[in-house]
């Protein structure tokens, strides 16, 4: 029994963008091929006999995690401290933000209505949005290393690196939010005379609230992971903890740190879609 | 408010430097009280001529004259003033989602309020009377304290229009009030406008596509065709004829008031990317 061969494709039907489509495939693998070189990228070191065993040494430490009454009142206080870190670092960034987010955002312009925006008020936006990408192009890691020679070891350095990085970020994204939602009720209010800050409050922001906040609570996630970094360097925190249990190989209080982590992203995760829930 | 325009044209910032301008060089006086009505078919540049007159749009040629004041060369503050002094209610109710009615109604009296007292506001109402007299004007009483996104098209159409009835402001365009109304509320709606209108001495203006009610609601009506002004006569002297020639190509339009078109809940703005670091 044979089967009925089957019949010759229409060239016409055939999908004309094949070919570019595996041209700009092939092109970007040999794009990619020196960056791999560039950074060394060998993974199958990994599976090496000897690495394998180093790995599962350093991963079967985690177990059993540490639970001792003493450790775990540590880790608890250290948590709290952590997001005291975070926290007091994004409020201050919201301080960074906030301001610079009204005056460089174009759609509170009330200049731009008539169709072009003013000198003035275009320069100031410029030299605002400098100032936002100074701050936030320089990592918290190097704020972080700064401020520990300027106020000694301790969460003040972390806090105030936090704040300038976070400052930076939450007042570019703010301004991209809210420069990218429906405008429209926001123009209307200036048009019929309201204030700038009368449109933001009653036009822009009810407008993008769901927006912003989760980006807010997102960013106070980033802040509790980037906190973790800046205890490395003596920013204080669980951090700190980390770093030191990490060098004394106690892979049991690196495993209960770390479920920590995971809990507080869990809830700043549950947080946001709750408040997101709420606001829309 | 006292309108006298010379020569005024305008065009659209984002339009292309070749394009015809949306509003072709045209005279009008409209005096202090008056109420006119604008029609034409789509695209005749009626709403371009509200925006024009709300110093939304600066003139691209011509004059514009407020109470005898050319607005555009007043330094930018006094034009946010005079701003506050005139109500432009544009087609699509500007009503962002989540609002509640009563802070939206009262959003029309921002102009009349300091910073401090309008953001009091937001946590209690300032003025609630004001805005529940409004609302009952367009028949809206009962959603005082509802949200603007569990509205329907035409009742979001009227919480719109109910702010021009707390607007401090003695001038108001008003366009197409009644696209998302069905014939009864249109009706309402446009008699509440004209009264109130009326019986505070604003002068408005505003435009329709039903051309019955426009020729039976106001007693001056503009023809506007191809951004150039057709007509500009009396409700009584405008003849079927007049009115063929306006609509010329597009009588589907004359004939049936526009299908009412209830625009859907404005979509949710699409979410940011966002990266971490």
């Amino acid at each position: 029994m044979s089967t009925p061969a089957l019949p010759a494709p229409d060239p016409r039907l055939r999908d004309p963008a094949l070919w570019s489509r595996l041209a700009w495939a092939s092109a970007a693998l040999v794009l990619l091929w020196p960056l791999a070189v560039a950074c060394e990228f060998r993974p199958w070191v990994l599976l090496e006999a000897d690495n394998l065993r180093v790995s599962g040494q350093f991963l079967a430490s985690f177990l059993p995690p540490a639970l001792g009454a003493e450790f775990l009142w540590l880790v608890a206080r250290e948590t709290w401290r952590t997001v005291a870190i975070a926290t007091a670092g994004i409020t201050l960034g919201l301080l960074i933000a906030v301001p610079a987010t009204l005056l460089s955002a174009r759609a509170l312009s009330v200049s731009a209505l008539g169709g072009r925006m003013a000198a003035l008020p275009f320069v100031l936006r410029q030299a605002l949005r400098w100032a936002l990408i100074v701050l936030r192009s320089v990592p918290e890691l190097v704020w972080a290393l700064v401020f520990v020679r300027v106020v000694g070891l301790g969460p003040t350095a972390g806090v105030l690196a936090i704040a300038l990085t976070y400052g930076g970020m939450l007042g570019k994204v703010y301004g991209d939010i809210l420069d990218s939602g429906d405008p429209h009720a926001t123009e209307t209010l200036l048009r019929n005379g309201s204030g700038r800050l009368q449109a933001f409050a009653y036009g822009l922001l009810p407008q993008n609230a769901a927006e912003l906040t989760s980006y807010t609570i997102y960013r106070w996630e980033c802040a509790i992971r980037s906190s973790v970094v800046l205890g490395f360097v003596g920013a204080g925190g669980l951090g700190q903890q980390l770093d030191s249990s990490m060098k004394m190989f106690a892979g049991g209080e690196v495993a209960t740190m770390l479920a920590v982590f995971v809990a507080l992203v869990a809830l700043a995760d549950r947080t946001s879609s709750g408040l997101r829930r709420a606001l829309g | 408010m006292r309108i006298e325009a010379q020569g005024l044209s305008a065009r659209h910032p984002a339009a292309r430097s070749g394009a015809a301008a949306a509003l072709a060089p045209l005279d009008l006086h409209i005096g202090a009280g008056e109420q006119v009505v604008v029609i034409g078919p789509s695209g005749a540049g009626k709403t371009t001529l509200l925006q024009a007159l709300a110093c939304a749009l600066p003139p691209s040629a011509g004059r514009l004259q407020l109470n005898g004041q050319d607005p555009w060369s007043l330094p930018r503050s006094a034009l946010q003033r005079l701003r506050g002094r005139l109500f432009l209610a544009p087609q699509t109710p500007p009503l962002p989602p989540r609002q509640r009615v009563v802070t939206a109604v009262l959003a029309g009296r921002l102009p009349a309020m300091g910073l401090a007292a309008s953001l009091a506001s937001l946590f209690y109402p300032r003025d609630i009377p004001a805005a529940h007299e409004a609302l009952e004007r367009f028949d809206l009483a009962d959603k005082l304290f509802e949200r603007v996104d569990r509205l329907s098209g035409g009742e979001r159409q009227r919480v719109g229009l109910a702010r021009a009835l707390v607007a401090p402001a003695t001038l108001w365009l008003i366009d197409e009030p009644l696209s998302a109304l069905d014939p009864t509320r249109a009706r309402q709606a446009l008699a509440a406008l004209t009264d109130e209108a009326r019986q505070r001495g604003i002068t408005l203006v505003a435009t329709l596509h039903q051309v019955d009610l426009a020729l039976a609601a106001f007693p001056r009506v503009i023809g506007l065709r191809d951004g150039a002004l057709a007509f500009d006569l009396p409700a009584a002297q405008v003849s079927p004829g007049h009115l063929a020639r306006l609509y010329d190509q597009h009588e589907d339009e004359l004939r049936a008031a526009p299908a009412t078109a209830v625009d859907p809940p404005p979509a949710p703005p699409a979410p940011v990317v966002m990266h971490c670091r």
